[in-house]
């Protein structure tokens, strides 16, 4: 024990005496029945605080637990257009783990989760360590510029770049054409998995790219002095001090992206319109559970979809955390 | 100290619903007596529907029903419009008291139960003002779930330029059709006779109601389900060979880039509906005065065989608290001369009703179409629309699932005649497993 600690414990353990005998000078205890005073102390305790809690349970429980519970509750019924509800027990879980169409769709939100993900974070971090470095001048304009498409909701983006990508009325298209060349394949069968990867790399960069930046700015130039003076270059200070120093930045960012990426849905719905021969109804889990519930209205095996999509969601997050904090152990 | 903390926590929360509950119920209980219809005021009724400007026939209508307000939205077209409204009606809450329906999805709500039977309010002495064929698909058992609002007979919308240039008649066969289509696309690659769009599901419908294809014979609960005969084979597969030829684009229709190939000389041919002119005039105005119009090309030659694409109907949704001032609502606004003029000739929808067809004010010249009396063509293209012709009780499922096959034989990954072959046993499945008795 470090004596400055146990003072500190001393003082406090006699303040807390003095304070009981105020009070017990002001009420003696003698006076009170038990229970009058048990309620006070349970008012103090329990009751106040939750009743300031109370706002945000009610949002939280009618807004989150009660859907969540109430579609597991559904997952577990199956709804005849003839015959009405029946209790199937795991029934419909088990149709989802034999659905070929759920199946692609993880296959198509896995194969971007692997290429796009570290694209997209490589890319972020570089640009926040050049945004963090002496060598660049408007740092804000740019920290505004990359931002500025998570800025644009993911309808309007998914809607500008399916313009852009026209093999028709696209600049991409007419500039060829002017060329003399074929238009660029950008929605066909082999480039529609990279032009939605890049729809996502540009809507996401700049926003993984402030996370990191921010974390950056968080690190104290001391260490930047410190390694200076041992002969650092500013390569080896970005390696060697900001990158270890951000790793719980980037883990966040990673996470973010694992869910995000598996829960894809609006760039591929609204990209639906003009290419539905490549995006069909379950090109992503997501568009698959949204299509069975509001077009083939199968609401309970939609719900069922959507808890297995979840637990993927889950062991893809929970595999990278436990992975990166056995190499943060070593 | 924790696992107290972590009990009071979910007791609380369990408490705290309770009250919450309680209280939701004791409101909508008041909502619910408060909700009773006092008949006092002037009853207001909303009304979805996505024709545009239809509020010139909705002012006319309050002017001779001051009792009743109209409260008209948009809330989408088709597709859209069917999703919010299949999922208020499941949520017992939030549909309008009147909607728009197409022919193809009045079925699938007929047989949730959730639209009114227009019968008990006088719906059958307006019976014979309609086209037979509409008031057949709006009748169900006896009842009537639905007013006809507007028809789609089929017709062929041609660029006269491109097949003068091409030197290329006018076809009347569908044999004759596809020779041209090669010709054409040989004659200058850039194009195409049509577009086959997989993912217009209504569309490829169509074609096979006009081949005399028999997809659904619907029986109470019991169903015949023949996604796959003869006729429809046929169909698929003069398209499966017309796509493998390469003479015909395969892009998805009703975007940018099919507004723009419309307009711009692309497409020759636009196989469509009534309701297709004037949607054209809009979503491709360059190329006015250089389109007409000709009946649909036939299977066999001299035949006059048509079908029906789109149109609608107005129903009055179960949810409704006033459906004797709904159903007036709707039998005037489909009846009424006045409002049916507005309905034909200022917002030229093709009419349901037979008094509109024989009206001589519908049969004008069109200068976007060269001065053609286009009406004409279908007019007569809508006495040959095939009665028989019956829809699933579940098209949307149906639908999505045709779309998915024909995308996959325009991307060559199975033949035309394999998608349908898929597309009937998807339809199987899901119809048995839905409660449905499939005989054959």
């Amino acid at each position: 024990m470090i004596p400055s600690q146990d003072m500190a414990k001393h003082s406090q353990a006699e303040a807390r005496q003095q304070a009981i005998e105020i009070q017990e000078l002001a009420a003696p205890a003698s006076r009170l029945p038990s229970a009058l005073r048990f309620w006070r102390g349970w008012r103090r305790q329990v009751v106040i605080p939750y009743l300031f809690l109370l706002p945000f349970l009610l949002l939280f429980s009618f807004f989150l637990l009660v859907p969540l519970l109430y579609a597991l509750w559904t997952s577990f019924f199956v709804e005849r257009l003839i015959g009405g509800m029946t209790f199937v027990g795991w029934q419909n879980y088990q149709e989802v783990l034999r659905d070929g169409n759920f199946w692609e769709g993880v296959r198509n939100v896995l194969l971007l989760l692997f290429t796009q993900v570290p694209l997209m974070l490589g890319l972020s971090l570089l640009l926040a360590l050049l945004l963090d470095s002496q060598i660049v001048r408007l740092k804000t304009i740019f920290r505004l510029g990359y931002f500025l498409p998570y800025a644009i909701p993911s309808v309007i983006g998914a809607l500008l770049w399916g313009y852009l990508y026209s093999a028709h009325i696209g600049p991409f298209a007419q500039l060829a054409e002017l060329l003399h060349w074929p238009p660029p394949p950008f929605l066909s069968a082999a480039g529609l998995l990279p032009s939605i990867a890049n729809i996502l790399t540009w809507q996401w960069t700049g926003y993984n790219m402030v996370i990191l930046y921010a974390a950056l700015q968080a690190i104290p130039p001391e260490l930047y002095d410190a390694a200076r003076v041992d002969g650092a270059s500013g390569w080896e200070i970005a390696r060697r001090i900001k990158i270890p120093l951000i790793a719980p930045a980037l883990v966040l960012t990673v996470v973010f992206s694992i869910i995000g990426t598996l829960q894809l849905f609006n760039e591929p719905q609204i990209m639906t319109a003009i290419v539905p021969n490549l995006i069909q109804d379950h090109y992503t889990p997501n568009l698959y559970a949204y299509n069975l519930a509001f077009t083939n209205q199968q609401y309970n095996y939609a719900a069922a979809v959507s808890f297995v999509l979840g637990a993927v969601v889950f062991v893809f997050s929970y595999v990278f955390m436990l992975v990166t904090y056995r190499r943060g152990q070593r | 100290m924790n696992r107290g903390l972590l009990f009071c926590h979910a007791r609380g929360m369990a408490k705290a619903g309770l009250l919450l509950l309680l209280a939701i119920s004791i409101s909508s209980y008041l909502v619910a007596c408060g909700g009773t219809p006092a008949s006092s005021g002037p009853v207001t009724l909303t009304f979805w529907s996505w024709v545009p400007n239809l509020q010139q026939a909705i002012d006319l209508f309050e002017k001779s029903h001051p009792n009743i307000k109209i409260k008209w939205q948009n809330v989408g077209s088709g597709g859209t419009e069917y999703t919010k409204l299949t999922t208020a009606l499941k949520a017992g809450s939030g549909a309008p008291d009147v909607v728009q329906i197409e022919y193809a999805y009045l079925p699938q709500y007929i047989l949730s139960g959730k639209l009114v039977d227009l019968s008990q309010y006088g719906a059958n002495d307006v019976k014979d003002q309609f086209i037979p064929w509409t008031w057949a698909q709006v009748t169900s058992g006896g009842k009537v779930y639905a007013i006809p609002q507007d028809t789609g007979p089929m017709g062929l919308l041609y660029r006269e330029d491109i097949f003068k240039k091409y030197n290329l008649p006018v076809p009347t066969t569908w044999d004759q059709y596809a020779q041209e289509a090669i010709q054409l696309h040989k004659a200058n690659p850039k194009i195409y006779i049509t577009d086959f769009s997989p993912s217009d599901g209504p569309w490829f419908f169509s074609l096979l109601w006009q081949a005399g294809s028999q997809p659904f014979v619907v029986n109470g609960t019991t169903l015949k389900i023949h996604l796959d005969d003869a006729a429809a084979l046929k169909v698929a597969n003069y398209w499966g060979n017309l796509v493998k030829s390469g003479a015909v684009s395969t892009a998805a229709d009703w975007n940018n880039d099919w507004y723009a190939a419309l307009q711009n000389g692309t497409l020759a041919t636009w196989i469509t509906a009534a309701w297709a002119p004037s949607d054209l005039e809009g979503f491709a105005p360059k190329s006015a005065g250089l389109w007409r119009v000709a009946p649909l090309p036939q299977w066999t030659a001299g035949e006059q065989a048509s079908a029906n694409w789109g149109g609608s109907t107005d129903a009055v949704t179960t949810q409704c608290q006033h459906p004797a001032e709904a159903a007036e609502f709707v039998k005037w606004l489909n009846t009424n001369p006045e409002a049916v003029k507005i309905l034909t000739q200022k917002l030229y929808l093709f009419p349901s009703q037979k008094s509109a067809l024989q009206d001589p004010s519908f049969d004008t010249a069109n200068a976007f179409y060269g001065g053609q009396q286009v009406n004409r063509i279908f007019v007569e293209s809508a006495q040959e629309v095939n009665t028989s012709f019956q829809w699933s009780p579940f098209q949307d499922y149906v639908f999505s699932q045709l779309q998915n096959q024909l995308a996959s034989a325009v991307n060559g990954k199975i033949s035309f005649e394999q998608a349908m072959h898929n597309t009937q046993n998807a339809v199987v499945a899901y119809a048995r497993s839905q409660g449905f008795t499939v005989v054959s």
